[in-house]
């Protein structure tokens, strides 16, 4: 089967933030004293390990990020015509997951459907009955057994993870292991998360592991898928806050005067507007444009990913400020070094003096806060789905999963397998990139490591 | 003092006029009054004169900035920039896609709003700097550390959470408050007990974590190893030396907050149905009402800054070094 491979706009943002990531890894391996701050955080054992969950969940977006479209069956041997429907590597993988669709809700692990229906059985009696599920458990001759089944394939599951963890684990330690790192945590951390994903991939295999929605749609797929949302809201938004934050921060703090002053006024004047209601404002009017000019899009992956994009940017005009406040402060700071001093009156240009001088020595501060910012933004996103200016509802998020979930909560027995799984992944997500944060604000800031001896 | 105000107020104009304006282009350059009615009225089979009876009868079918065919100051006056957008610094709103008085709406809705977000934020700010307190008297202990490690893991739940399993488990479980509703009058307290407690938990983590850190830099000066090896007891150098002077930097981002309040909390007010102003906006939003929407932008932004001038007088009153001139 052919395929065309599909580069939407949020997929080429997401390659330029790997490209430019990987180029400054580079830059910063070449240069020892920029990698000794790394170093301290490589010490750190939550660091590393959340690190480790963190990477796992990048690497889920990044497969989910390789678009693709196939080919159609030909017809009458006329040109190949490409389905509309846009998947990615990742839903290649979990076809299985994508494609075993239920009738409707049903609970996770379960064999039978959520609600009853009328079924009538081999003598023509109708019988209201929990019907049994089309995937769920399909390959169970009675419904007694799936205990016993879920158990037998959850400890072999895990068993088979454990093995594969210890074999990447012994691998890994002789190729990347470096003195100093926190092996012991490493390793534990390694063999459960590659048990729990074990026991995962063979469940999934018969049941629906954390059940379905009310389109009968499996729920542990639509949280894989919304992973990439979280990633890009969090990190694509860099590329709109960062070049303002450091550009205006800088030249505001170094110049003063009436660049100064304009710069402030900017920022005052966009900070003086509440986040919300600002972000909720700018989309309403995307939103027009949107729904205006419906021939833009020639699908609607194309419009959601637009959609996408487009509330990164409205997030980065929203966020800068705070950055560029820091940054201004810091720069001010700086400007009267001596050093910076010593290369104004060698005649050194205003430009190399920022970019040489300067910008180097804020860059921690940048970091700090980049780190900081996204897991304020992944739970931002979930914030803003609801209130309805977040992404596209047709774009799997973990907003419109919470979202749809909670109309169905006054149903008894609750259905509560879709919001548990929602905020699960998003509190791992965001407690994984919080303790990472905390561990690269301690390496990089050196006023708070005073602060914490002297404490 | 009344001088330093006056200049502080007059510094507030052409940040508000900043505002105006970003919300003048947002609203109606971005996308002109045509699309705004092709929206509302559905993108399908609109007619032009369906088109131009929505423009008149929000008052949008007036040229955006200069009106040339009128005479004299209509000239400006006659304008959607000015009507529209000017009059807001009169705090004059104008009317609602369903016809009602925005100003008037706005003043009856504050009530619910502040019944809900004054007592969050007061028992919040006592519960969250007691807690800090604990934390750094405790310091690098044991306890200090579980504390830290609570703080970071509530602050990585999201507040959704929070409301929705509050709900669940009191509402709906324990049966202890109805799950969403207000009462003005004194029977109004079962309403907002839920809202509350879940609006102090919700930000527990986030804020105790930073009062934590203010404290402990403060901790860390001269003037309290002064205090300390004068024999002082460590309650004492806490509660009357380290709390003192750490209030410049939590009165920072405290009174800015204050007149906020007004505008209640989005999520909450949606999720109790609460009568507020926070409810209000989501509604606006959700029915695409953008004279509303607009009208809280800049309230938002007016109160924003009121706050920031408050926070420059509460310096002048705890910090006898600042000196406004």
């Amino acid at each position: 089967m052919s395929f065309m491979p599909v580069i939407l706009w949020s997929d080429a943002l997401v390659f330029l933030l790997l490209l430019s990531g990987i180029a400054c890894a580079w830059y910063v391996r070449r240069h020892e004293h920029l990698l000794l701050p790394w170093r301290r955080v490589a010490q750190s054992a939550t660091a590393m390990v959340s690190l480790l969950v963190l990477s796992l969940f990048l690497l889920a977006g990044l497969l989910d990020t390789l678009h693709y479209q196939v080919a159609l069956p030909e017809k009458n041997g006329g040109e190949t015509v490409y389905s509309p429907e846009v998947l990615s590597v990742f839903d290649k993988l979990l076809t299985p997951l994508r494609t075993h669709t239920e009738k409707t809700y049903s609970a996770p692990l379960a064999v039978t459907l959520y609600t009853k229906e009328s079924i009538s059985d081999v003598h023509g009696n109708v019988l209201r009955e929990y019907p049994r599920l089309r995937y769920g458990g399909a390959q169970l001759a009675d419904i007694q057994q799936q205990g016993n089944d879920v158990l037998r394939r959850g400890l072999s599951g895990a068993l088979a993870g454990l093995a594969a963890g210890l074999l990447i684990a012994l691998g890994a330690r002789r190729r990347l292991a470096k003195r100093g790192w926190p092996l012991r945590a490493l390793l534990i951390a390694t063999l459960l998360i590659s048990a729990i994903i074990g026991m995962f991939i063979d469940l999934a295999t018969s049941y629906h592991v954390l059940g379905t929605d009310k389109v009968g749609q499996d729920v542990l797929y639509l949280s894989l898928k919304s992973i990439r949302t979280g990633l890009i809201i969090g990190t694509v938004t860099t590329l709109v806050t960062l070049p303002l934050a450091l550009l205006l921060g800088i030249a505001a703090g170094y110049f003063r005067g009436w660049i100064d002053d304009v710069i402030q006024y900017i920022y005052t004047v966009l900070s003086s507007i509440p986040s919300v209601l600002l972000i909720a404002a700018a989309v309403l009017m995307m939103q027009v444009t949107i729904d205006t000019h419906p021939q833009w899009f020639n699908n609607s992956a194309s419009r959601a990913d637009l959609r996408l994009v487009f509330l990164c940017l409205i997030l980065g005009v929203t966020s800068w400020t705070g950055l560029c406040r820091l940054l201004r402060g810091e720069t001010l700071k700086l400007r009267e070094m001596e050093y910076i001093q010593a290369a104004q009156s060698f005649g050194v240009s205003s430009l190399r003096i920022l970019t040489r001088h300067i910008m180097p020595n804020v860059m921690h501060i940048v970091l700090i806060s980049l780190v900081m910012d996204f897991s304020a933004l992944v739970l931002a996103e979930a914030v803003l789905s609801y209130v309805g200016v977040g992404v596209d509802p047709s774009m799997i998020s973990f907003g419109t999963m919470i979202n749809a979930a909670r109309l169905e909560m006054g149903r008894e027995p609750m259905v509560w397998w879709a919001l548990a799984s929602a905020f699960g992944f998003m509190l791992v997500l965001v407690l994984a990139a919080n303790l990472f944060a905390d561990a690269v604000r301690d390496a990089f800031d050196p006023r708070l490591n005073r602060t914490e001896v002297a404490a | 003092m009344l001088a330093y105000l006056l200049r502080r107020i007059l510094y507030a104009v052409p940040i508000l006029i900043g505002v105006n304006l970003l919300t003048f282009a947002l609203f109606f350059v971005v996308n002109t009054p045509d699309d705004m009615a092709r929206m509302q009225l559905g993108i399908k089979r609109v007619t032009p004169d369906a088109i131009e009876k929505w423009k008149q009868q929000h008052g949008y079918d007036k040229p955006l900035l200069l009106n040339n065919t009128a005479s004299g100051t209509e000239k400006i006056t006659n304008t959607i920039f000015w009507q529209k957008s000017a009059s807001m610094f009169a705090l004059d709103f104008g009317y609602s896609d369903d016809g009602r008085n925005i100003s008037r709406e706005i003043a009856t809705r504050m009530g619910p709003s502040l019944a809900i977000a004054l007592p969050t934020f007061l028992i919040g700010l006592v519960a969250y700097v007691s807690f800090a307190l604990l934390m750094t008297l405790f310091r690098a202990t044991a306890l200090d550390m579980a504390g830290v490690a609570l703080c970071v893991v509530l602050m990585s739940i999201s507040f959704l959470f929070y409301i929705i399993s509050g709900q669940f488990v009191v509402s709906k479980l324990w049966h202890l408050v109805p799950i969403s509703g207000y009462d003005g009058g004194t029977g109004g307290f079962k309403f907002v007990v839920l809202p509350i407690v879940i609006g102090v938990i919700g930000s527990v983590g986030s804020s105790s974590r930073w009062y934590r850190t203010i404290f402990l830099e403060e901790i860390g000066k001269d003037y309290v190893r002064t205090a300390r090896s004068k024999g002082l007891s460590e309650l004492a150098v806490l509660f009357r030396h380290v709390l003192k002077n750490a209030m410049i930097p939590v009165l920072t981002g405290v009174v800015v907050v204050i007149p906020l309040l007004f505008m209640g909390s989005l999520l909450t007010e949606s999720f109790f149905g609460i009568p507020g102003l926070g409810s209000y906006t989501i509604d606006a939003i959700n029915a695409q009402d953008f004279s509303v929407v607009r009208a809280m932008v800049f309230l938002g932004s007016l109160l924003y800054i009121v706050g920031l001038i408050l926070t420059d007088i509460s310096y002048t009153i705890v910090d006898p070094r600042v000196r406004l001139s």
